[in-house]
């Protein structure tokens, strides 16, 4: 399993000299599997130039999505495999109780917030998530919903013996006097444990979640704190918050990790980073 | 240990932060949390009791109706709401593990997902002769 990064900013892209090395993008991961599947997780700014490096070998793109937050998709629109008619694009993501994943991204991909019809889409086809595990070609994929505001779900993706696990946008803290609390009492547990690779958010300092405690995001020692909970074997932290320039996220990270000590490889999510698992 | 679905852990949470007795199951029935405010109504504290499965507690504070006719586990309002799907409110009487009778009023709700699944049942409930 190949995983690169393509976008690890949270909440709103920050282009800039400031943000060159961990990059400004909003997420998007590209998974290649070992028989060749690409998948995409999330589609924000990230899957744009993403989108100019799928080559014309590609057929069929799968696109899953963690929830409907406009960081989460803003680059959708920008995706050119959707205007492609050599290239089929299957769009999986959360259902609401009351609207279907079309109605719900029609809000965004419908004049005047987008000049382009969801139903100009030709070659796009639309996924509810299934409750369960699915198969994208030759990854096994579960989909579970988490602490974040709104429908969002985290993924567990599993091809040829080795496993990754996806949580940009969550809150397991919410509430909890003494994070982390037990195993089975923990959101995101269930998707993350005994994972290669885990990319979760890690969004603020532990001070700055303090005054955003139910924003649906991670200090970075919660995040260390839960990798360790879940025995996972190598943490990348993940949507960066975007008033954190590179010297601030290496001066946060330097502090979280010296404060709580993990059994496992830690690496600060920076775009372009390819992680090869197997 | 598997992880307890999302909804059951948010709305422990939710308990945690307030001040009305509350009182949380599974999908089976089991006996997953109760808070603070709880456990004074029901006698013992949490930590005493631990998880246990819907046989085990729907008896342990003795529930009778107001006539003192005791109630079967299918008739606890929790029992209701996570068996029938639907909210239930009744009055009832318990015996709280510090020997204490109490009339309370309870109030229970399924847990539903989006797929239409039950995952647990919340009942709130208080001593209603305050």
């Amino acid at each position: 399993m190949r995983v690169r990064l393509w976008g690890t900013r949270g909440s709103v892209a920050t282009p800039g000299a400031d943000t060159a090395r961990y990059g400004g993008n909003t997420s998007c991961v590209e998974v290649r599997g070992p028989n060749g599947t690409v998948l995409v997780l999330d589609a924000g700014t990230g899957i744009r130039p993403l989108g100019g490096t799928l080559g014309r070998g590609v057929q069929r793109v799968d696109v899953v999505l963690t929830h409907l937050h406009m960081d989460h998709i803003q680059g959708l629109g920008f995706f050119d495999p959707l205007y492609d008619p050599d290239v089929e694009t299957h769009l999986w993501g959360p259902a609401s109780t009351t609207l279907d994943l079309r109605g719900r991204l029609l809000r965004y991909l419908s004049p005047p917030l987008f000049p382009v019809h969801l139903r100009e889409l030709r070659r796009l086809v639309l996924h509810d998530l299934p409750a369960g595990e699915f198969d994208i070609g030759e990854f096994k994929v579960a989909a579970d919903r988490v602490c974040h505001p709104g429908f969002t779900v985290g993924y567990r993706i599993a091809a040829g013996g080795v496993t990754l696990a996806y949580l940009p946008d969550h809150e397991p803290a919410l509430g909890v006097p003494s994070f982390p609390m037990r195993e089975d009492w923990t959101s995101g547990y269930g998707l993350a444990r005994d994972v290669d690779l885990l990319l979760h958010d890690a969004q603020y300092s532990l001070g700055e979640y303090a005054d955003h405690v139910g924003w649906g995001h991670t200090a970075l020692e919660h995040a260390l704190a839960f990798a360790r909970l879940a025995r996972v074997k190598h943490l990348v932290t993940f949507h960066h918050d975007p008033a954190h320039d590179d010297d601030e996220l290496d001066r946060l990270t330097a502090e979280a990790t010296a404060a709580v000590r993990v059994p496992c490889a830690v690496t600060m999510g920076a775009e372009g980073t390819v992680f090869e698992l197997g | 240990m598997p992880q307890k679905p999302i909804e059951l852990i948010l709305m422990r949470q939710l308990a945690s932060s307030l001040a009305m007795p509350i009182f949380l199951v599974d999908a089976d029935g089991a006996l997953a949390f109760y808070n603070e405010p709880a456990e004074r109504v029901l006698g013992v504290r949490f930590e005493e009791t631990g998880e246990m499965p819907a046989a085990e507690w729907s008896t342990l504070w003795d529930p009778t109706d107001l006539a003192g006719r005791p109630l079967a586990p299918e008739q606890v309002p929790l029992m209701i709401a996570v068996t029938k799907r639907k909210p239930v409110h009744v009055e009832l009487w318990i015996r709280g593990l510090d020997g204490a009778r109490r009339h309370i009023e309870a109030t229970a709700l399924p847990l539903m997902r989006l797929t239409d699944q039950v995952v647990g049942a919340v009942v709130i409930f208080w001593e209603a002769t305050r």
